[in-house]
Order: C-alpha cells, then structure tokens, then sequence
C-alpha cells in the first residue's frame, strides 16, 4: 500500500507516494530520476549510493524511503551551483581520481562531509572518511590526493 | 626515436570526468524507456543437472507478467567468442537439456516492475534430475569422471603446447634443476557497477540494445546470430559502463533476453543484475594449477622451463581458450629460456564460468614464474634481482612460435625499482618481522590472434574536420573507465595540432561508429585504436597540406606540420595558417566535399600474440605480524614500461588500480566455494581492499619508444596486475620463511608454515 511522503532532496521538495519497503536509493533513482546516486549493491557495503542526510553520509540502500521523509538529504546532482563545481568535484577531475565514475559520487559525498566537518584532514582521516566507499579502479590513491588538495 | 608533444605525456584530465562527478553520466541502469519492462532470471540451484521439464504457466498468469521464457523459446543457437572454432562454442543464452553450474541461467520473464518479475521466478516450476558434479581439477580428468559436455568426454575442452629446443637434454645439463606446484585461486574482476542490458526493438524489427560492455561489436555479432537476426540488424550501444576489467567482454544471456523479449511483446525491456547474481555466477579469474620445472647453471644462467598448466574452467569455455593461451605465452616471457615447452589445459567443472580477467593468463603463469625466480635466486645463492638481470630479455630477443621483442625496458626496470626501494639494505638487514619482495611482469598490447573471426580491422577510426577548426572522432573504441576516450582524444590532438577541447568524440555504438573494433581487452585500445586514429589523422593532414601547399604556392623541398590550431611550414612556422582556414581550402578545392578520413589498424606478420610487449618490476615491503600471521604491506615501488607515456596521470591510474587488485588477489579476495556454490556473495564477505588496506606506492615510467605503438605506446593497463601477489609472497617469505604456493596468502598459512 503506497504512502504518500514528503522528501527534501537538495533543497527542492518532492511529494511521492512509496511503498513501505522502497529504499530511499530506488525512490531517489527511479521515481525522483536523479540517476547519479548509483546502485552496486544494495546491502549498504560498496558505497555507491552514499548521499547525505543532515549532514551525515548514509547507504541509501539502508534507508527506507519513508524513514527519509522529513530530513535534508543531498545527492550528487546538489553538489553544482551557479558558481560552478564543488570544489571536490573539482578536485576529483583534475586530479584524476575518476575512472569508471561508478564509486565516484558516493566517494565525492563522504569527503564532502568530512571536509565540511574537518577542512584540513590528514591521510589517515581521508581514507578512514571513505573506507566505506569501494573503489575498483583507482586504488584509491588519486581520491586520497584530490581530498587532500581542496582546502590547500 | 622520442619527439617532443604538446599534449601526449601530459596529467590530462579525463573527457567524462565532469559527468560523473556530477552524477549525470548515464550507465545502463539509469536509462528508463516509455513502457519499459522489468527483467529477472531465473538460475539453477544445482551445479549438475538434467532438465526434464518446465512448466511456466503459473508465473504467466502472474498480474503484471508480460512475457516468460525458457530455452524452448528460442531458437537455440549456441554462442561463444571463438568464433574461428565452432567447437568451442558452448553455451546457449538459456540452459537447454543441462545445467552445469549453479546459477546457469534456465529461464526469464519480464514484467512490469521488477518486483514482479521476482515474484513469477519463484512461480516457474522445473523439474530437475540431478547429476554427480565435479568441482576440482583433479576430479574432472580422472577416469570415468561425470561429463559436462556430450562433446566433450574427458572435460578438457582446450588443449594449448608450445616447444621449442630440447627440454630433456636442457635439464640433463644443467646443475641445478626445481620443480613445483602452484595453486591460483579464482577471484571476481568486481566492477562497481553490476551489468545491465536494456533493449528496444523498433517497428522494422531491428534491435537496439544498451549494454554494460567491453566489446560492442561482439555482442552485436553474437547477439544477432543467437536470435537468427543479420547483424546490420542489431545496433550496440555502449552508455557510461562502471569498470569490467574481463568480466563484462562477452554476449551475456540478459543481453540476449533483453532483446528477446523487446522483439517478442513490442516493448522496452531491461535487466540489471544484483551483485548477489554477480558473485554466485558472474565470471571470474581462473583458478589454475601449474606444474613448473626450471633449469639453471651454476653461474645462475636459465637452461629451460617445462610448464604444464590445468585450468579450472567452470561450466563453460566462455574466454577461456584464449587464457589457455596465455598463461603458455606467458610463461616464455620475461627471461631468456632457450629450451621451453608448454602444455596447457582447459578443464570442465561444475562451478561458475572462468574468464577473461585483467592479466588474462599472465596473473597465474608469472606468480610461478616469479615465485620459481626467487626460490632458486635463494638456493643458487644469487641476489633475486642479479637474477633476473642476468636472464632478463631485451629489445630485439625473438620468442619462437610467439613474438619479436621490439622494445624492452626490463632491465632499467628492475635497475631502478631495486634503487628507489632502498632494496640492498632492506634485503640483506631487514628488521625482524618485516620483509621485502620483488615480482616482475611483461604483458600484450593487444592480441593478434583473430579468434573472433571478423572480417574487419581489429581497430578503425573516423575523422572529420571542420572549417572551425575542431574535429570529431568517430570510434568504436569501448572506454569503460579505464579512459581509452581520452587518450584517444589526445593523440587526434597533438597530430592534427588541435587542443583537447576543440575535439568531440562519439564512442562505441555499433550502427554510427566504424566498423570495427574488437573491444577494450587485451590492452589492446591505445596500441590498436591509437594507431588507427593516427592514420586517419594523417590521411587528413595528406589532404591539408596539399591544399596549403597548392595556395602558398611552396617549393616542394618544404615539409608542412600541424600544431597550436596551425597549419605550417615546418621551415617557416611564421607563414601558417589557422586549422580551420585549412580545412576550409582543402574543402573549396574538393568541390565541397566534407573533409573525412577513416584510419585503420589490423596488425600484420606480428606473430600470433601481440605487436608489442610491456615490461616491469615492483617491489613491496610487508610487515608480518608474527602472533596473528596477519599481513600489513607497507609500500610499493614500480618502475615499468609502457613506451611512451600517452596520460601521466592516467597511466598512474592504472597501476594504482592494479596494485589495489594485486592486492586482494594476494591476500584477501576468495571465492569460498562448498560443492559448486558460492557461499561468499556480498562486499562484506569478498573482501575487497578498502582505502584503509592500500598502502602509497611510488613509481617510476622507464620510458623506451614502441616502433609499432602510437606515437611509441604501448600498454599500460593489465600488465601492472600482475607483479602484485608474486612481490607480496617474496616479502612475506622474507618476512616470515613461509614461501606461498598456493594463493591467497592466509594469516592461518603464514602461522603454519613460518620458520622463526
């Protein structure tokens, strides 16, 4: 039985009505359309649909839809303003800590929120920030270099 | 022969990096069609087993089903990528009579939401007569074994040998002579993003198909000679695709329902797998077991190799003749063996399909090698790396009945990796508990070998120019992540003298880009689409410099070139002119003619395995933790070669993606496995490294100049697979005394096996 549920996705409200079970990740892909939350495996270990929720990075894939009703979420696509790039989207294209982009915006959210929290972060707080976040591609060594360069 | 470039050799950012940091790359998954139906599979549960029926009408009946299949459906026509030996062929897209592994694909249906497509699998009715399954090596070839394949009586469906010199008499004179066995270890080539087919088929009845892959053309090929369709028939499109590094380079049977099912009831259908799916039945890296014996002289010079390989195959030969192949040819490489024999076998078992998995072969064959290199570097009392120096192969050394070696940096490789890692002092006084390693690697550029069977170039490129100055590459080259899209872009730029910005590039769709090119596998993109996008470059600044030359009326002595947007003579740069105004010239003087060129590349009298080879050495540093046995590598140096240089930073790429494969292939990543089924299908439980495991590395690009290679490239992306796990099992056995021979390197190995 589908209920209808107010969410507030980057600052832009949306009324959809969910079923109880629909993760916040597929309401957000399929009936929001905001593909760039991905989907790699949806038991909350890859990742990949990180987004944030007051301000802390989440699994999308743990969250009910309907437990996402109320709170402030951002996704990938909230990042970009008039002004342009986040700066750490910014640093993750110039210094080539995107390959295949599938990890990439959940990557992006959780050193966003940990630079929101810590702007000056070391090595060890970088890779602890994104270690649940899986990357195939990179090695992680790229991400590591694009989060620390942000606030330098 | 170097040159000096504008853009190749420079840390450019990728083309796509934009879209994907902003999420608005569309993969497969993310595309939704008006109308568009969901797809599931349904998946044996038994490693063997006859099917005798299957009643489908329940799930039919299910509100919300639109269409249901089985192998009866279709019109059974078996498919592989050897194409050029039918025999090999041996999978259908559903599971007709058999199943051979659990998770064989034996049904679909498609509904309107993917729930409901879930809800009728558990509807399908099958019932099954079980078979005896085999699920090692050793099982499957002995005598009165259970079989797979009705073809196939004793389960060995590939047989592979090379030889040349007299092996016998090699090991009769030599002085010293090691044999030992090696146990590989599958594992998942675990892209990020689970694979994904979305089909439409439009009211002629032609195909199009979206899909997560490496090789549009051959899922073209095959998915139109699976449905009895002509392949002009079927278009490929190829989205943004998140990582495959092997496992994503065949038909797969959610292409082929897809499509199916689109033809069947009219409408848009789309399958995606769960990654639950991808580690019970995706493909995976083979296991191997391997029998190497090896002869040196006193003074540490190789008399000979004899290797013997099993290969651990799975259900089916999916690019399994092709690994066969390999881990022979890899097994001659790296050092000099003036007599050599190989015999390689691809073996049947009841277990998931082996694949192509980055490092296609080589992985298995140079752990043994590397690992063999250090054991008798030890016995014969000679430092690894003086070894291996010794031996090492060079520019110019030929590889009977495989290749001609046309550039090497092996030994400046093995020189400086030795050098930047501190390795005599770490060596010879390491600290107690810890340990220092080195393991080596060469790898293809790309294959010469035509198993597919196309009548095409191996690699094909179109190029047109505009009288804005700007260009637009036309290729069927597949970027899935690794960023052949860029690098491709840029050796377009730097010939045509043009910036990254003024070109545009459509990749990879089957009915727009030219045909054809074989795929992103075998490291194969930057040498062959490389080469074939510089030949059309330079058929286009044939016709530029013709119409330059004509209108400034030039002494023939004077050679044009193209660079910074200009068209010039070399002699007198001051006197060019503006790309575009070229463009423009050659245009007016052509009746008006759009300026295009097509470039090509099919390698030719290479040999049967590639135009050119990489070469490397990496070295790591392992801290062993003497109580737990647990593992923590410190560091790793790698000098390598791949030519010249294309992207800096994306070359970094690669080999930072690789060691974090390396890595897990050493030490972490398994398939736990009880009587063919996978028991370990999550992130959680496949331990995959995470930021935390992978330590720095340092590198080092020994640059030599590819005489075949683009602009002197070559490859960059599989090779650097490889050195990882040998270079973790010489650390820890300098670390600990337990030498590995059968991987992964387990905390519970270590503890036995130490000496303290």
């Amino acid at each position: 039985m589908k209920k209808l549920i107010n969410l507030t996705i980057n600052d832009k409200e949306y009324e959809v009505a969910v079923e109880p079970n629909q993760t916040l990740t597929d309401v957000i892909r399929y009936d929001i359309g905001l593909t760039g939350t991905k989907k790699g495996c949806e038991t909350g270990d890859c990742g990949s649909c990180t987004v944030i929720m007051d301000g802390k990075p989440v699994n999308s894939c743990l969250v009910l839809a309907m437990q996402a009703a109320g709170r402030n979420i951002t996704t990938i696509e909230g990042l970009e303003t008039e002004d342009g790039l986040d700066p750490v989207q910014e640093a993750f294209v110039e210094k080539g800590a995107v390959q295949c982009g599938f990890c990439t915006s959940g990557m992006i959210l959780s050193a966003k929120t940990l630079l929101d929290r810590n702007p000056n972060p070391n090595e060890a707080e970088i890779r602890s920030a994104i270690s649940g976040n899986l990357c195939r591609c990179t090695g992680y060594q790229k991400i590591v270099e694009a989060v620390e360069s942000v606030n330098k | 022969m170097k040159k000096d470039f504008s853009i190749v050799g420079k840390s450019v950012p990728r083309n796509d990096g934009k879209a994907k940091a902003t999420g608005t790359a569309t993969y497969t998954d993310d595309i939704k069609l008006p109308g568009m139906l969901h797809g599931k599979i349904l998946r044996s549960p038994f490693p063997h087993a006859r099917i005798l029926n299957i009643d489908t009408s329940r799930a039919a009946s299910l509100p919300g089903v639109k269409c249901v299949i089985t192998g009866e459906d279709t019109p059974k026509i078996k498919y592989g990528n050897w194409r050029l030996f039918p025999d090999t062929q041996d999978e259908y897209p559903l599971a007709i009579d058999k199943v051979r592994f659990i998770g064989d694909e034996v049904a679909a249906v498609a509904a309107v939401d993917a729930d409901t497509a879930e809800e009728a699998l558990e509807l399908i009715k099958v019932d099954y007569e079980e078979l005896p399954g085999i699920f090692d090596i050793d099982s499957a070839i002995k005598e009165g074994a259970p079989v797979l394949h009705d073809y196939c009586p004793g389960n060995i469906s590939v047989n592979r040998k090379i030889h040349y010199g007299d092996i016998e008499k090699a090991f009769a004179e030599s002085d010293y002579v090691r044999e030992d066995v090696f146990n590989v270890h599958a594992v998942s080539p675990a892209y990020l993003e689970p694979c994904a087919a979305v089909a439409q088929c439009d009211l002629d009845g032609r195909i199009t198909l979206w899909t997560s892959t490496q090789v549009p053309y051959i899922v073209q090929c095959l998915l139109a000679s699976t449905m009895g369709m002509r392949e002009n028939d079927v278009r490929v499109i190829k989205p943004f695709v998140g990582g495959g590094f092997g496992g994503k380079m065949e038909l797969r049977t959610w292409e082929f329902c897809a499509a199916f099912i689109a033809k069947k009831t009219g409408r848009p259908v789309k399958f995606t797998m769960t990654r639950e799916e991808e580690f019970l039945a995706g493909r995976r890296r083979h296991a191997m077991k391997l029998y190497s014996k090896v002869g040196f002289k006193k003074d540490g010079t190789l008399t000979g190799k004899d290797l013997r390989i099993y290969l651990d195959g799975g259900g089916y030969n999916a690019m399994g003749p092709t690994a066969t192949f390999l881990c022979g040819t890899f097994g001659a490489m790296l050092y000099r063996y003036p007599n050599y024999r190989f015999w390689g076998q691809h073996v049947y078992t009841n277990k998931p399909p082996a694949s192509a998995m980055r490092g296609f072969g080589a992985p298995q064959s140079l752990f043994a090698t590397e690992s063999q290199m250090n054991i008798a570097a030890e016995e014969l009392g000679i430092d690894p790396i003086e070894l291996r120096i010794k031996n090492a192969q060079v520019t110019g050394d030929e590889i009977p009945d495989v290749a001609t070696i046309s550039s090497c940096g092996f030994i400046e490789a093995l020189q400086k990796a030795a050098e930047m890692s501190g390795w005599k002092e770490k060596r010879y006084s390491p600290k107690p508990g810890q340990g220092i390693g080195i393991g080596c690697y060469s790898f293809i550029s790309g294959g010469v070998f035509n198993w597919f069977n196309t009548q095409f170039p191996f690699s094909a490129a179109e190029v047109r120019v505009f009288d804005d100055g700007t260009a637009h590459l036309l290729t069927m080259a597949a970027d899935i992540g690794q960023g052949c899209d860029t690098v491709l872009k840029q050796i377009l730029a730097e010939e045509l003298g043009l910036k990254m910005e003024d070109i545009r590039i459509t990749s990879a769709d089957t009915s727009t880009t030219p045909q054809a090119d074989l795929g992103a596998w075998g490291s194969r993109l930057t040498m062959m689409n490389g080469n074939a996008v510089l030949d059309a470059a330079k058929k286009i600044k044939a016709q530029l410099f013709g119409a330059v030359s004509a209108r400034q009326n030039l002494n023939v002595i004077h050679e044009l070139g193209c660079k910074d947007g200009m068209v010039f003579p070399k002699s007198r740069p001051d006197r060019g002119i503006p790309f575009g105004e070229a463009v423009a010239m050659a245009q007016k003087a052509n009746r008006g003619e759009p300026l295009v060129e097509r470039g090509y590349y099919t390698p030719r009298d290479k040999g049967l395995v590639t135009p050119a080879f990489s070469f490397g050495a990496q070295i790591s540093e392992v801290e062993v933790d003497k109580d737990t046995g647990v593992v923590r590598v410190k560091k790793f140096w790698t000098a390598h070669d791949c030519g010249t240089v294309i992207n800096q930073m994306a070359v970094e790429g690669q080999l930072e993606g690789s060691i974090q494969m390396g890595l897990g292939y050493a030490l972490s990543e398994q398939f736990v496995m009880e009587d063919g089924k996978t028991l370990n299908t999550n992130f959680l439980d496949y331990k995959m490294p995470n930021a935390m495991d992978v330590p720095p590395s340092e590198v080092a690009h020994i640059e030599t100049y590819e005489p075949e290679g683009p602009m002197g490239a070559k490859e960059a992306g599989e090779g650097l697979a490889i050195p990882t796990a040998p270079a973790i099992a010489d650390a820890v056995h300098h670390a600990t005394g337990y030498r590995c021979k059968d991987l992964p390197i387990t905390p519970e190995k270590i503890l036995a096996g130490k000496k303290d």
